[in-house]
């Protein structure tokens, strides 16, 4: 069904003080492939996306089991660097965090940290993903402006920008539409399908329809474990599982 | 009966603001209409003559000089040592761990430990090492001092900074340090504050420097001079049982206070410059 995974997560358990968070995932992300985790508040789907990108690395008392495979290398291999799997990986949070300077200093930010440094590149790359994410015309005349000065839907197509500038194969998204209004939660829906060709994207979501709407396989996700996994219209309209039933059709919260 | 609760508590709450704030223009009319009057251009242009102690000629040049040097000196040195542990116990440290909790712990005691204490301590450690008052030791003293503050302030001020703009940093590929370096500008006006902190407790504090820097009639020209300050210059005036010498007291007084403003002013309008592509 699923012929080349871009993420293939193996026997994960995600140990978090003596709480037992994620329970024994598997999962295979489909290459270039919309995908989105589904379930309740507190049951560990954003816990599941921070894995991806080692962001757990940072708190104290977790203990990862398991491997995440990305192009089929495990990025809990102690030799691997953490900022090289990082760069591979776009992330788009639940509100949009621009970094304190300018508009066009947040999507070269990505690059400069990389070691790119030449101008004349720099400023097409820039262009390039302000256009992507649909921005360019919006500020193309304020790029030396704060980038707080935008609203908060243009602040999360930034963010995004400022993502995918760094070049990456994959794109996680942690709610990335929760604090945004309708017209740019649709801007961003509209972007995510658009990017799909090129990107392998993980949606973490409590929308169901906004599930439905982008995705193209759903994995539901209930108390630290993948409950059901499989294409879009059958996981939300033909669940297998009575859970998954269930929260499907609101039973479940 | 709630609404004579509610009047009874806004009455005191107005009482005490208006309290607050008379006391802070009493204070300022107090030093202001003492000192003015002695405040004349010698007063800040000329080191102390022969006598100025009992109501001769001459200035408190040396005593601006000597606490402008030891303020600056001292802040500079703080803001090295504390950057790095703040950086330490934000962005390196996990969180909650061990030799965080632990250097929180100990700058939140040293925090409240009397300034006279430190005094005594840059002391002990003076006449161990075999130095004299002097400008250095003043410094070394006064930085011990306003470590816990500037490390307190900043490091308050860095906690604040949501977690998941740290994580979008991280998930950019960036390095803990070059995460560092974007949330200390996230955090630049409480940085600003920080240091105005520390900048008013060392320009003000005499405790200190009574025992280190020491007191002299001239300007010092290296570290191993002892320096005059403006608080022990307030002191030692002040002590004169003679009225024009004392209303130069005032009119140190009114020094100090100016150098403050000037340096808070300064400040806020440095960090409001700066914090202009804040969140």
């Amino acid at each position: 069904m699923i012929l080349q995974p871009h993420i293939s997560i193996q026997n994960l358990n995600v140990h978090i003080g003596e709480n037992h968070i994620l329970k024994n995932i598997n999962i295979d992300f489909p290459d270039k492939k919309v995908t989105s985790l589904i379930g309740p508040s507190g049951c560990g789907k954003t816990t599941l996306l921070k894995t991806m990108n080692r962001l757990l690395d940072h708190q104290i008392d977790v203990r990862v089991d398991g491997k995440v495979l990305v192009d089929g290398e495990n990025i809990y291999d102690p030799k691997v660097e953490v900022t090289h799997i990082r760069k591979k990986m776009g992330l788009l949070s639940q509100r949009p965090f621009p970094l304190p300077m300018n508009i066009y200093d947040n999507v070269a930010y990505g690059q400069r940290i990389h070691g790119n440094h030449n101008k004349k590149e720099l400023d097409e790359i820039v262009e390039k993903y302000l256009r992507g994410v649909n921005l360019w015309d919006e500020v193309k005349d304020r790029l030396k402006s704060p980038a707080t000065r935008l609203s908060i839907g243009q602040q999360q197509r930034l963010c995004l920008a400022r993502g995918l500038a760094i070049e990456p194969e994959i794109i996680l998204g942690d709610e990335p539409t929760s604090a945004l209004d309708p017209i740019s939660t649709q801007a961003i829906e509209e972007l995510f399908l658009q990017l799909k060709d090129k990107y392998t994207i993980v949606l973490v979501t409590h929308i169901l329809r906004q599930a439905r709407r982008v995705s193209d396989y759903v994995g539901f996700v209930y108390m630290g474990e993948i409950i059901e996994f499989g294409p879009t219209e059958e996981v939300l309209l033909n669940p297998k599982e009575k859970l998954t039933k269930d929260y499907v059709k609101g039973f479940l919260s | 009966m709630r609404k004579i609760e509610e009047n009874i508590f806004k009455g005191l709450m107005i009482f005490s603001t208006v309290l607050i704030s008379s006391t802070l223009f009493m204070i300022l009319y107090t030093i202001f209409s003492k000192g003015l009057g002695s405040l004349t251009w010698d007063m800040v242009s000329k080191i102390p003559e022969g006598g100025f102690y009992i109501g001769k000629g001459g200035g408190i040049l040396n005593a601006i000089v000597g606490s402008l040097y030891i303020t600056l000196g001292s802040t500079l040195l703080g803001l090295l040592v504390s950057i790095p542990i703040v950086i330490y116990i934000n962005i390196y440290a996990k969180k909650n761990s061990f030799l965080a909790n632990i250097t929180r712990l100990s700058y939140d005691i040293l925090f409240g430990i009397p300034s006279i204490v430190y005094g005594a301590f840059g002391f002990a450690i003076m006449v161990y090492m075999g130095l004299k008052t002097s400008l250095l030791a003043g410094i070394i003293t006064v930085t011990l001092m306003i470590i816990p503050i500037l490390v307190r302030a900043m490091d308050e001020a860095v906690r604040v900074v949501p977690e998941e703009m740290r994580n979008s940093v991280y998930s950019l590929g960036a390095t803990r340090y070059e995460t560092a370096k974007i949330i200390l500008r996230q955090s630049i006006p409480g940085i600003v504050t920080a240091i105005l902190l520390s900048f008013g407790r060392a320009i003000g504090d005499a405790a200190c420097v009574l025992f280190t820097a020491g007191f002299t009639d001239s300007i010092p020209t290296s570290l191993d001079q002892p320096a005059a300050t403006l608080p022990l210059s307030i002191f030692f005036q002040l002590s004169s049982p003679i009225e024009e010498v004392q209303n130069r007291a005032y009119a140190a007084a009114v020094v100090l206070t100016i150098v403050v403003l000037i340096i808070s002013i300064t400040a806020k309008i440095v960090s409001k410059n700066l914090s202009k592509n804040k969140i």
